[in-house]
C-alpha cells in the first residue's frame, strides 16, 4: 500500500471538488430518497383509502387548516436566498485561503504530462476513449448525451410524479436516469480521476503509479475469433452484430417495457417509442462494450475501412 | 449735488448703506440664532423618519411599513427581486424540496463574474506575457492569490452545483408539461457551463491546462465528416489545416492562437451566450407557473387517459 502516492492523488488540489462531490451526492441522494419514501407511503395509503384521498392535502409534510397557502416572498424566501448566497460566500472564502489553485511548469509541448488527463468532468469521456475510438468517445457521445436530454421532457409521457419526489410512480425513469448519472457519468470520473494513472493504465488505490509498467494484453476484434478473414466479411458480421444487438436487446426491453409499464406504453406514439427504444439501448450498449473489453480483450466489433465500433 | 435726504439715513449715501448693512447683519445674526436651531431640529426630526426623505422616496417608491402591501411590492418594485413572484406556496420555500442548487448556480455565475473581470485586469492572452501573469499574480498582486483561487474553485462548485440542479429536477419530474421547454434550455445552459469552464483551464498556460486541452481537442479530428481522422473526414477533404480542430483552435496545434480564442469565448463569448439563456431559463420558470412544487400527490387512479 503506497499511502503517498493516494495521498498525493486525493490531495491534488483540482481533485478536491470530486471528493466533496461524495458527500454532497451521498447527501442529496438521501434527501431525495427520504422524501421519495414518504410520498410513497402516502400514495399507497391514499390509494386505499378513496374517503381519505378525498379530503387529504395531499403532501407529506405536516398541514393545518388554518394556515396560510402562499407566503410571502420577502422576506420568507429571501431570506433563504440571503442565507445560502452567505454561506456559499464563506466556503468559498476558507476554501480559497485554504487550498491554492494548481499551477504546473509552463506549457511545454515537448514534454508530454503523462498521464495527460481532461478536465475532471470530462473524464468520463476520456475513460470512454479506452473503449470507443476517439470519433464515438469524443464526438458522437457527447452528442447523444446533450441529446438524450433533451428529448426526456418529450418521450416520458408518464404524468404522475410531476413536483414531488417519488419512486413507486416512476421506477424506469428515475432507474434510467440513475444509472446513466450515478454509474455512466460520476462513477466514470471517479476512474478516471482515482484509477487511471501513467499512460492510463489502471491502478487501484494506493497502487504506485509505475511510469514503466507494461502490460501485456492482446485485444482482439470478435470477427477474428470467429475466423472471419475477408474485409467484406468482417463489416457484414459487424453489422449483423450491431444490428442483432439492437434487435434482440429492442425485443427484450419491448417485452419487459410493455408489461411493467402497459400504461407508458399504451400513452406513447411509434416516434416516442423508437426514440426512447434507441437512446435506451444506446445507453446500454456502453456497459456491454466495456464488459467485452475487460473480461473478453475485445478491441472491435464491426471493423469497416471507414470506422470500426 | 444739492444734500437729499434718503430713506436710509440722513447722513446721505454712505451713512444709509452702513446703517442698512448693520440692521442686515443684525438680522442675519438673529436668523442664524433662531432659524437655523429650528431648520436643525426640524432636520432631525426628518432623519428619525428616513423613509420619508425625498432621496428614499425617490429610489423606493413605496413605504417601509410592515403590511402585506408593502411585503408584495418590495419585490414586485425591485429590478433585481422582481423574477420572484409576490408570494409563492408556503412549501415551495423548503429547501428539501429545491436543495436552492439553481439559485446557488446563478450566484456563483455572479460571483465567478467579479472575480474573472478583476482578474482580466491582470492578464494579457499572449504565449510570452500570459504564465508569466499568473505568477505575477500569485506573488505580487494584493490578494491576487485569493482572487485566483475563488474564481477556479467557484467553477468547480458551478460545475456541480449545476449537475445537483439537474438532478433534483429530474427527480421532482418538474420537465414534465408545461416546462419541457426549459428543461432544454437547461441542458444548454448545462452545456455552456461545462464549456465555460473548459475554455477557462487554457488560460494559465501551463503544463496542467495545455495538456487538458490538447487531449480535449484532439478528440476533434476524429468528428465524423467534419475531422481529418474521423469517418469519412478524408473522403471529404479534411486535413489538419482545414478541419473543425483547426477552427477551434485557430491553428493545426494549441499555440497563440488557441490562446487568445479560449480567452475571448471564456472572457466573452459565452458568458454572452449564457446569460441570454439564463435570462429565457428565469423568465420561462415564471411563465411556466413559477416552481414546479412541492405539488400534491396524484394517484395512478387519478390520471386521466387523452383520448386518441
Amino acid at each position: 500500500m503506497d499511502w503517498k502516492q493516494l495521498w498525493e492523488i486525493l490531495s491534488a488540489p483540482d481533485n478536491v471538488p470530486i471528493i466533496a462531490m461524495i458527500p454532497l451526492l451521498a447527501f442529496y441522494i438521501y434527501l431525495a430518497w427520504k422524501q421519495a419514501h414518504a410520498n410513497d407511503v402516502l400514495i399507497e395509503q391514499l390509494a386505499g383509502d378513496a374517503a381519505l384521498a378525498k379530503t387529504h392535502h395531499r403532501k407529506a409534510w405536516p398541514f393545518k387548516p388554518g394556515w396560510a397557502k402562499e407566503v410571502h416572498v420577502w422576506p420568507f424566501l429571501l431570506r433563504i436566498e440571503f442565507l445560502a448566497a452567505i454561506i456559499v460566500t464563506i466556503i468559498l472564502m476558507v476554501w480559497s485561503i485554504t487550498l491554492n489553485a494548481p499551477l504546473e511548469e509552463p506549457a511545454n509541448p515537448n514534454l508530454t504530462m503523462n498521464p495527460a488527463k481532461a478536465p475532471w468532468y470530462f473524464l468520463g469521456l476520456q475513460e470512454m476513449l479506452v473503449y470507443f475510438d476517439p470519433w464515438i468517445a469524443g464526438v458522437v457521445m457527447p452528442t447523444l448525451i446533450i441529446f438524450g436530454l433533451m428529448v426526456i421532457p418529450y418521450i416520458d409521457t408518464n404524468p404522475l410524479g410531476a413536483g414531488y419526489y417519488t419512486w413507486k410512480q416512476r421506477k424506469f425513469a428515475i432507474g434510467t436516469f440513475l444509472f446513466g448519472f450515478i454509474i455512466l457519468w460520476v462513477s466514470m470520473i471517479f476512474i478516471g480521476t482515482f484509477i487511471r494513472g501513467p499512460g492510463w493504465q489502471w491502478f487501484w488505490p494506493g497502487q504506485t503509479w509505475d511510469h514503466n509498467r507494461l502490460i501485456y494484453e492482446v485485444n482482439r476484434d470478435l470477427p477474428d475469433l470467429f475466423g472471419i478473414t475477408s474485409n467484406w466479411g468482417k463489416g457484414i458480421f459487424g453489422a449483423a452484430v450491431v444490428g442483432g444487438f439492437f434487435a434482440i436487446g429492442g425485443m427484450l426491453v419491448h417485452a419487459f417495457f410493455r408489461r411493467h409499464n402497459a400504461k407508458d406504453f399504451k400513452r406513447m406514439s411509434l416516434l416516442q417509442y423508437s426514440i426512447m427504444m434507441t437512446f435506451f439501448l444506446t445507453m446500454i450498449g456502453l456497459p456491454i462494450k466495456m464488459l467485452l473489453r475487460l473480461l473478453f480483450h475485445i478491441k472491435y466489433v464491426w471493423i469497416t475501412p471507414w470506422f470500426n465500433v | 449735488m444739492p444734500e437729499e435726504k434718503t430713506p436710509n439715513g440722513k447722513n446721505g449715501k454712505s451713512a444709509g448703506l452702513v446703517e442698512r448693512l448693520k440692521a442686515g447683519v443684525k438680522e442675519d445674526l438673529e436668523s442664524l440664532k433662531t432659524e437655523l436651531p429650528a431648520k436643525a431640529k426640524e432636520q432631525v426630526e426628518i432623519l428619525k423618519k428616513p423613509t420619508k426623505t425625498q432621496v428614499y422616496t425617490s429610489i423606493f417608491r413605496h413605504k417601509h411599513d410592515d403590511t402585506p402591501r408593502n411585503r408584495a411590492l418590495g419585490v414586485l418594485s425591485n429590478v433585481f427581486l422582481h423574477l420572484h413572484p409576490a408570494k409563492i406556496n408556503r412549501d415551495a420555500v423548503r429547501y428539501s424540496y429545491t436543495w436552492g442548487m439553481g439559485g446557488i448556480t446563478f450566484y456563483l455565475f455572479i460571483v465567478l463574474t467579479l472575480t474573472g473581470v478583476m482578474l482580466m485586469f491582470y492578464y494579457h492572452p499572449s504565449k510570452v506575457q500570459a504564465f508569466r501573469d499568473v505568477l505575477y499574480l500569485e506573488h505580487d498582486v494584493p490578494f491576487g492569490k485569493l482572487l485566483r483561487n475563488m474564481h477556479r474553485w467557484a467553477a468547480h462548485l458551478m460545475v456541480i452545483a449545476v449537475e445537483l440542479h439537474m438532478f433534483r429536477v429530474f427527480l421532482t419530474g418538474s420537465y414534465k408539461k408545461p416546462r419541457e421547454f426549459n428543461w432544454n434550455v437547461g441542458v444548454i445552459l448545462l452545456v455552456l457551463t461545462l464549456l465555460l469552464s473548459f475554455t477557462g483551464y487554457l488560460l494559465p498556460d501551463d503544463q496542467l491546462g495545455f495538456w487538458a486541452v490538447t487531449v480535449g481537442t484532439n478528440m476533434a479530428r476524429a468528428t465524423p465528416l467534419l475531422g481529418h481522422e474521423g469517418p469519412f473526414g478524408q473522403q471529404l477533404g479534411m486535413t489538419p489545416y482545414n478541419d473543425v480542430r483547426f477552427g477551434l483552435l485557430g491553428g493545426s496545434i494549441v499555440d497563440a492562437n488557441a490562446l487568445l480564442r479560449s480567452y475571448i469565448w471564456h472572457c466573452i463569448g459565452i458568458p454572452i451566450i449564457a446569460s441570454i439563456f439564463m435570462v429565457l431559463h428565469f423568465w420561462r420558470v415564471r411563465k411556466d407557473g413559477g416552481i414546479s412544487g412541492p405539488a400534491p400527490v396524484v394517484l395512478d387512479s387519478e390520471v386521466k387517459e387523452a383520448k386518441k
